[in-house]
């Protein structure tokens, strides 16, 4: 089942942060989004978490508007994992993850056994068992990031949210967020997380949302919706998407640190000699095509 | 993860020290008794015999309403702390910080300018306190900040101008005693405490404590941070109203009889997190058994140690004040 976002409005008093957004979110699917710094990403997924009531418009999953759903079915459906911040107080990773539990205890019980046992089972998934005794404060941000994401685990909703899961870490920790992102989809759960990088978008595959500076939205799939003309437009700065074919998939970044003729003149050079490598990788298909064919005739 | 015996084996440690100390704090005082005679007094009382007249008055009358009241209101000034700090995720927040303990100095110097006899005074007393912690807490959110700083410059914010008030009002009062009296009771002593102050107080504490008690786990939950609060499932607003209740509940009702009492709802909630970690369904009951402790051995110092009384506030911030540097220096300041 989809949540069916449809004409969503969001003012923060009298400055409109989100206009007349229109798309659905689907279990087993990735949505990046992406935008600019101050779009509404982090609105946006607020308002999908349902931590802010939408100015107009409505979310709707089952049939059933998001504010008629009582907290507690709110959490079943959606869970959150915000950006990375410092506890205040000292809680073992077990004792964090366990919290992910809530909406199956009871408002005034404590968890028992059974939901540290799922509290463990998502620490296994991630693969992050050494932590689980460890103090929450003191691992790393990457760590931190992981056991955030055991904690929705073992939440266990229907989707997923994630508020820039990949900001202040390092690449590698990046990259393992994006893999366990994939991950999570491949199991089933709508994952939707924001993100700076448009790169992330075409490694993930999927879906990606767009909001632009105006707080409009447009939507489809990751591969279509990193369009180099577009994206130079949304960041202010030149972009490229290049395929590799190696691996058969394609890359965006950015262009260049110099300025706009010098671009101009260099995309130019770079897609003559595109072309070429084109003509050059063309000539060599042919080329292995009448080697075959004449070691087929020697057979 | 506290270890489950662990846990147990320190609560029944405070337990037992706290036991200790009461039966040592019954027995010392002007008219010292041995724990032998104590005991022969309880259980003489106890079997429905007859006690020697005068240790029966000195134990019941004297030092038990008072001993019991010292427990109570440490109980309940620490547990109200530790409930603060982790709702409003602020390791420096206490209840004095937030104003309590300005505005019932206020409510109490109001009424004793107004004349009003020693209930009267109690009820001003917690009045003002839950005024002032209202206050302080709302000030953050007219300011859209909510920051640690924030809130502890909104504490200070009141208690400086419920300060400057009861200023106004010793100006305003009789020297010869309403001005006593109002200094008296800023300065804080339980001195006075009888029978039924003790019970005045002893149902909100119970059932505050009993509340935390009750909702330490999502306490905890809450402490990670609003949204993560919300996004589990859980009735943000609803529940943080309820513990701020209860902490300004548990924080008024005890220095509406003891007066205010500094520096006990800021470093027993610490030292009860060095003990027994930050999880709060157990550093609840340990920060009540040890905040019970200390202000009893506080309280019978402030009786025993010199022939005149020491006013309560003058001990706590003597023993206070360096056991939270040395709690900062501990932590190299890891709060901030």
């Amino acid at each position: 089942m989809s949540i069916e976002i449809s004409n969503l409005d969001f003012s923060y008093g009298t400055k409109q942060v989100l206009r007349n957004l229109n798309l659905s979110i689907n279990p087993a699917e990735t949505l990046t989004i992406l935008g600019p710094n101050g779009s509404g990403k982090t609105t946006f997924l607020s308002l999908v978490a349902g931590l802010l009531a939408p100015s107009g418009g409505s979310i709707v999953y089952d049939g059933k508007p998001f504010k008629a759903m009582s907290l507690r079915k709110m959490a079943q459906l959606v869970g959150y994992v915000p950006q990375i911040l410092m506890p205040a107080f000292d809680y073992s990773v077990l004792d964090y993850v366990v919290t992910g539990c809530a909406p199956q205890i009871g408002s005034l019980g404590r968890p028992r056994q059974k939901h540290y046992d799922t509290a463990l089972e998502a620490i296994q998934l991630l693969g992050i068992e050494h932590l689980t005794e460890k103090s929450y404060r003191q691992i790393s941000g990457g760590e931190r990031q992981q056991v955030s994401i055991a904690r929705v685990l073992a939440q266990s909703p229907t989707y997923i949210l994630m508020d820039e899961p990949t900001s202040h870490l390092d690449y590698g920790n990046q990259i393992r967020v994006l893999k366990t992102i994939k991950q999570l989809k491949e199991k089933g759960f709508g994952v939707v997380f924001t993100t700076h990088n448009p790169d992330q978008a075409l490694l993930i595959e999927g879906k990606t949302a767009i909001i632009d500076r105006q707080g409009n939205l447009v939507f489809g799939d990751s591969s279509e919706m990193i369009d180099e003309e577009y994206l130079s437009e949304l960041f202010g700065t030149q972009m490229r998407i290049a395929r590799i074919e190696k691996k058969g998939r394609k890359v965006c970044y950015a262009a260049s640190l110099n300025n706009e003729e010098t671009e101009e003149a260099e995309r130019v050079e770079e897609a003559e000699l595109a072309e070429e490598a084109e003509m050059a990788e063309e000539a060599e298909r042919v080329e292995e095509v009448e080697l075959v064919e004449e070691m087929g005739a020697d057979i | 993860m506290l270890e489950r015996k662990k846990y147990i084996r320190i609560v029944i440690g405070l337990g037992v020290t706290l036991g200790v100390l009461i039966v040592a704090a019954l027995c010392m005082g002007r008219f010292s008794m041995n724990p032998s005679d104590v005991m022969e007094v309880f259980t003489a009382k106890l079997s429905g015999g007859t006690p020697d007249e005068s240790m029966e008055t000195i134990v019941f009358k004297i030092r038990l309403p008072r001993v019991l009241a010292a427990v109570l209101i440490g109980a309940a000034l620490s547990l109200s702390g530790t409930a603060y700090q982790s709702t409003f995720r602020n390791p420096l927040i206490s209840p004095d910080l937030l104003g309590v303990s300005s505005g019932a100095s206020l409510g109490a110097a109001l009424a004793i300018l107004l004349g009003g006899s020693l209930q009267i005074t109690q009820g001003f007393a917690f009045v003002g306190g839950i005024i002032a912690v209202l206050l302080a807490t709302s000030m953050p959110k007219l300011l859209r900040n909510s920051s640690n700083m924030t809130l502890v410059l909104s504490g200070i914010i009141v208690t400086g101008f419920m300060d400057a008030l009861i200023g106004v009002i010793k100006l305003l009062s009789r020297e010869q005693d309403q001005l006593a009296s109002i200094v008296f009771w800023q300065m804080g002593s339980l001195s006075h405490v009888n029978t039924a102050q003790l019970l005045s107080i002893l149902a909100p504490i119970l059932v505050c404590l009993v509340v935390l008690f009750v909702l330490s786990w999502r306490l905890n939950i809450l402490s990670f941070g609003e949204q993560e609060a919300q996004t589990v499932g859980i009735n943000v607003t609803l529940l943080r109203g309820i513990i701020i209740v209860c902490a300004s509940l548990l924080t008024a009702s005890a220095v509406s009889v003891s007066g205010t009492i500094r520096w006990i709802g800021l470093i027993i909630p610490h030292f009860g997190r060095l003990i027994c970690g930050s999880d709060n369904t157990k550093l609840i009951p340990t920060a009540a058994l040890l905040g019970g402790a200390f202000m009893l051995v506080i309280d019978t110092l402030a009786r025993t140690m010199t022939s005149i009384e020491i006013p309560l506030s003058i001990l706590s911030g003597l023993v206070g004040a360096p056991l939270f540097a040395w709690l900062l220096f501990r932590q190299k300041a890891k709060v901030l």
